[in-house]
């Protein structure tokens, strides 16, 4: 056989290390290639969701008729049309045995609970007639009590979210180190502490805004259905499908095609795939539903919305002796996949880097009328950095100690790994004077605190604050055991497999499906060193359901510590399996055999080598194999850490604040994170960046704003305000480098590192600016209106109004879908 | 997101277009650059019937020399705008507005006069425009011309003088005699966002003193204002930092600014009287 390709001779140098261009990027960047919303089958109906403008209301009645009648509609489908087959939208995560879930059908059929609901799904012979017909579908709502406020809807009689549960709590979970045995009694800690400082932070919800909006697409083809969709999940969305609408789980194939990213966003089985799944098999065609802008941000979940009340206590000398963590957490109006989950993803991160001797946590899962809250970028771990970062600063002032000085009091030493928590967490790796030593001078620590010095005594209109977060952050969601505590209804394995073709290509199957994060040119980087092949010789393939059949995705900076470990493992195997049939070709021992740069060698035998490749094409023809071999030279691996991994570092944010307006600037940013081992530095630097601009965003810009009568006034991307580069300053990033124990790699996890620094140190370094001017907190996001109230008139900065920007006629969602009512953002009828 | 349907008829020349707003009844929009319009379409919260898409209409394009004024083009893009050596000459602070209206793409597309017609009164050309006493000329059925002063165009919430089948056609700038300094200053929370609040000021300097102060301000209420308590206080004032930040606490005087996520009204008042200083200050060359 001539058909293979000469081999490479010269030994590859290592690529892990390398800032390798993605490999990706060109068919992403270019748009040559195919997303969910490009798909166009044959006979394919498009669909449009008819969505509730009210935040809470019985359902009187739903009049189709008109829509029925309209061009190119094929059919119309209420939630009564559905309502024997739709089930529930899955919540995979009861963190309490007693966990109340009202059940979340995908199209509403008595009630509805948040604007943007669905009521009633258009199929037409193209999308401008589905959009058309949207208009025509009459619903009768009967208007009930809408409960926004999450203080108030676990008040004492309260108006209820939803009537047919007792309150408007879903759950109330508690972590107590004591009673876990990993710490000693929090309330007498409390009860003796020399000093004890209590805070209240809202964390704000966020919309994910991911890029390319949510898009489905369904083909029957006989009992068989396959689906496409614009998803992180394709293996979880499969099994749930099956399980929520009956379909047999080996008739479901579900495709996820290049995801232009999902930051948590696309972590769902969502109401709209359900309703695409179900639609389509009523009809037998083949069904299309893609969502608008506007749409995506009304109706695809979001994130953070906690209120935080934090209590700290500690000597005079400013060792910590106690944290007590109390959490309202805002489920919206239905519980999603891990709604729950997600605020007691953090509970085990309040701790952050200190040695807390005692440590309480309670979290209530509250209802509201809003869009459900779910995974966004950090999950969880974000909320819990930011309060014990914020929490930190407030207890230095109260000590009248430098922020620094406190820490590094506190944290953890690097000679004292691995360390268990009072969370219970036994963090792997780290050096936190170390990280925190390289940020100081990134920054220009030592100058930028003396013109702060200067500023403050020239009482300049612009002022300067510097502000931190040493952090650290639990990632790789798996050791599945550990889920299983958790009662999470999966497990956190991942799965690889390497295929070896005949000339010498390989394909790496891997079951953590990428959505913009660089899998393919990573993963070819790691099996380029295991196997010594070149990097242009791999191809990885991903986010099919039957060319990938087993996988738990993307999600919590898993993908290179999970399931980049298994593909090294996996690698492993293929260099063991091709072993024997280079010790057969070669006729010597497997013993005498040396594996290096892609070739066996026989030691002490000079020439007498094999390389994988023709080891491969060896294994394709089998005409000479060992006895008793099985002619391949595939395998697979499934890896099951039995930890997490910790990344950790310190980040230094230097803010001016204007005083006469409260525009905040930052100056200069400062981070040096320590993720462990780095496979390409060209993408951890821009997961860094992200990661940051993300974090930044939070206290400084984005806000999902609902009014009082439960409308979203941020409803594009006029009022949700996501920051641009040209909004965000150079960073100056650095690393500092602990292999994490726990994996093959050495990897921790950078996929959310950066979110979850940066919020604290930038609140910390605005209120840094400004604490001398009497100024103790600012709510965020930190709005030139509120950091100038919060100087001018004393508090927090305030309730924004909640009315959207008239800019070009008022582009909010109440003018377009919403009521108006004196109530209401804009008040009366408009 | 995709409009209702909508008639669309593209004009070449000034009497074409006239004709096909007339054709096109009550439920007509005249579409310029678009950037403003096609959005609240896609939102749906505007559904004409007919859409006179202006874009084909070169005669309206262009900035040219009128002797006393330099007259710009309704539908001179704003990139066009920015690049044109007339309006750097004679009124850079439209060249210095136009730079912060959005992104490079919209300014590729968008037009000065549909931003004027539009009237948002969170645009930052219709400030300027008060500012430097610009003459609106329109064109009524039949072709009859007639001009309308800025101080009368801006009649309400994007609203104008334009009337039924009425088109604006060119916008003079009159160019100004003697020592004037101009700033464009305007605050927002992100790049490319609309102002929260912005100022544009024109100054005349004199003997070392502030003789003429001339104040448009965006987004203090339902249409673009002349801060004209603000202006008597300038005329004639010392140009020292003191002199004119005393002038500038009045620039909030008569203006009824709304309250939104950005903003509510009294801190928009604050705002309107810090940016006034800064750009008073920086129009005096201080």
């Amino acid at each position: 056989m001539t058909m293979v390709e000469e081999p490479a001779t010269t030994a590859p140098a290592r690529e892990v290390g390398q800032s390798r261009k993605r490999k990706e990027d060109a068919r992403l960047i270019t748009g040559k290639t195919t997303w969910t919303d490009n798909m166009v089958l044959p006979g394919m109906l498009h669909l449009a969701v008819v969505r509730s403008p009210v935040a809470h209301a019985k359902i009187a009645n739903v009049d189709v008729s008109a829509a029925q009648q309209a061009p190119g509609v094929i059919a119309v489908f209420t939630g009564r049309d559905f309502a024997e087959e739709q089930g529930s939208i899955p919540c995979a995560w009861p963190v309490t045995p007693d966990m109340v879930n009202p059940g979340h059908p995908s199209i509403a059929v008595e009630e509805v609970n948040h604007v943007g609901e669905a009521v009633a799904v258009i199929a037409a012979r193209s999308k401008a007639a589905a959009m058309d017909a949207v208009e025509l579908v009459d619903v009768d709502y009967d208007q009930l009590p809408v409960v926004l406020d999450m203080e108030a809807a676990v008040a004492e009689e309260a108006d209820l979210c939803h009537d047919h549960v007792e309150s408007n709590e879903s759950f109330a979970f508690v972590f107590d180190a004591g009673e876990a045995g990993t710490g000693v009694d929090t309330e007498q800690v409390f009860a003796d502490a020399e000093v004890v400082v209590s805070r209240r932070f809202v964390q704000q919800r966020l919309i994910p805004a991911f890029m390319e909006p949510r898009a489905v697409v369904v083909q029957p083809q006989g009992d068989n259905y396959t689906m496409w969709s614009s998803t992180q999940v394709p293996h979880i969305l499969r099994l749930m499908l099956a399980m929520v609408t009956g379909t047999p789980e080996h008739k479901l194939r579900v495709i996820a095609p290049d995801v232009g990213g999902g930051f948590g966003g696309k972590l769902q089985v969502t109401p709209e795939e359900v309703i695409s799944l179900l639609v389509a098999k009523r009809l037998g065609k083949p069904v299309k539903w893609a969502e608008t802008r506007s749409e995506s941000l009304m109706s695809a979940h979001h994130g953070r919305d906690q209120i935080q009340y934090i209590d700290i206590a500690a000597d005079r000398e400013g060792n910590v002796k106690g944290l007590r963590c109390r959490i309202l957490s805002d489920m919206g109006a239905y519980l999603r996949l891990v709604s729950p989950g997600i605020p007691i993803l953090g509970a085990f991160m309040y701790v952050g880097i200190y040695k807390f001797p005692a440590y309480r946590f309670e979290c209530r899962g509250v209802f509201t009328n809003k869009t459900p809250t779910d995974a966004y970028r950090g999950a969880g771990r974000p909320e819990a950095t930011f309060a014990i970062e914020r929490i930190m600063d407030e207890l230095a002032v109260e000590l009248d100690m430098d922020p620094l000085e406190l820490r590094r009091k506190n944290w953890i030493g690097a000679e004292e790994f691995p360390f268990t928590t009072a969370a219970g967490l036994e963090y792997d790796s780290g050096d936190y004077e170390g990280a925190t030593q390289q940020a100081l001078q990134l920054l220009g620590y030592d100058e930028l605190r003396e013109e702060q010095r200067r500023r403050r005594e020239s009482n300049d209109p612009v002022q300067l604050g510097i502000g931190f977060s040493t952090f650290t952050e639990m990632c790789g969601l798996a050791p599945s055991r550990v889920l299983g505590s958790l009662s999470y209804g999966a497990g956190g394995w991942e799965h690889a497999s390497i295929r070896m073709l005949p000339t010498g290509k390989v394909e790496v199957v891997t079951g953590s499906s990428a959505h913009g994060q660089g899998h393919e040119t990573a993963w070819s980087q790691l099996v380029a060193d295991e196997l010594g092949v070149p990097f242009e010789d791999v191809e990885v393939l991903h986010g099919d359901t039957s060319i990938s059949p087993r996988g738990l995705d993307t999600y919590g900076s898993r993908s290179l510590v999970v399931g980049g470990a298994a593909v090294v493992n996996a690698a492993a195997k293929v260099v063991a399996k091709a072993r024997k049939v280079a010790a057969h070709l070669l006729e010597a021992s497997e013993d005498d055999l040396e594996f290096a740069n892609g070739s066996f060698a026989v030691r002490g035998t000079p020439g007498a080598t094999k390389s994988i490749q023709e080891i491969a094409l060896a294994t394709f023809a089998a005409h000479d194999f060992p006895e008793g071999v099985e002619p391949s030279i595939d395998a697979d691996a499934t890896f099951d850490p039995v930890n997490f991994s910790f990344p950790h570092g310190t980040h230094v944010c230097a803010m001016e604040v204007d005083t006469e307006t409260g525009r905040v600037e930052i100056r200069k940013y400062a981070c040096v994170d320590d993720v462990g081992t780095i496979v390409n530095p060209l993408i951890v630097e821009g997961q860094v960046h992200g990661g940051l601009a993300q974090g930044i965003a939070q206290a400084l810009y984005e806000e999902a704003v609902y009014d009082a009568d439960g409308n979203l006034t941020t409803g594009t991307f006029v009022d949700y305000l996501v920051p641009s580069a040209a909004d965000l300053p150079h960073f100056e990033t650095g690393h500092t480098v602990h292999p994490a124990p726990g994996n093959p790699i050495g990897a921790k996890g950078i996929g959310e590192a950066g979110c979850i620094a940066s919020t604290p140190a930038v609140v910390n370094a605005a209120l840094d600016a400004v604490r001398h001017l009497g100024v103790s907190d600012i709510r965020m996001p930190l709005t030139p209106e509120r950091v100038w109230r919060a100087i001018h008139q004393g508090g927090d900065g305030g309730d924004r109004a909640t009315a959207g920007t008239n800019a070009y006629g008022g582009a909010q969602t109440e003018t377009t879908a919403g009521v108006a009512t004196d109530a209401s953002a804009l008040g009366g009828d408009r | 997101m995709i409009p209702a349907p909508f008639a669309y008829v593209r004009p070449t020349t000034i009497d074409e277009a006239l004709q096909a707003v007339a054709d096109g009844g009550e439920d007509v929009k005249i579409m310029a650059g678009g950037q403003s319009l096609i959005p609240v379409m896609r939102l749906r919260l505007a559904a004409p019937e007919t859409v006179v898409d202006l874009g084909r209409v070169t005669e309206l394009r262009g900035v040219r020399d009128d002797g006393d004024a330099i007259v710009i083009g309704a539908m001179t893009t704003h990139h066009d705008v920015l690049v044109d050596p007339l309006v750097a000459q004679h009124a850079p602070l439209i060249a210095e507005a136009t730079e912060t209206v959005a992104d490079r793409q919209v300014r590729a597309r968008g037009t000065f006069g549909g931003a004027l017609a539009h009237a948002d009164p969170a645009g930052d050309l219709p400030a300027v425009a008060l500012a430097l006493d610009a003459e609106f000329v329109v064109a009524g059925p039949g072709g009859a011309r007639r001009t309308v002063p800025a101080a009368d165009f801006f009649v309400d919430y994007l609203t104008t003088a334009l009337g039924e089948g009425e088109l604006l056609v060119e916008v003079r700038i009159p160019k100004l005699a003697g020592q004037w300094g101009m700033h464009y200053e305007k605050f927002t929370r992100v790049a490319q966002a609309w102002p929260i609040v912005a100022v544009a000021a024109v100054v005349r300097r004199e003997n070392g003193a502030i003789a003429e102060a001339r104040i448009g301000l965006t987004n203090m209420g339902p249409t673009p204002l002349r801060a004209s308590a603000a202006e008597a206080a300038l005329a004639g004032a010392a140009a020292t930092p003191d002199g004119i930040a005393a002038a500038a606490r009045s620039a909030a005087e008569g203006t009824s600014p709304s309250s939104d996520l950005n903003a509510q009204a009294d801190y928009r008042q604050h705002l309107a009287q810090v940016l006034t200083r800064r750009a008073v200050t920086a129009a005096a060359g201080l």
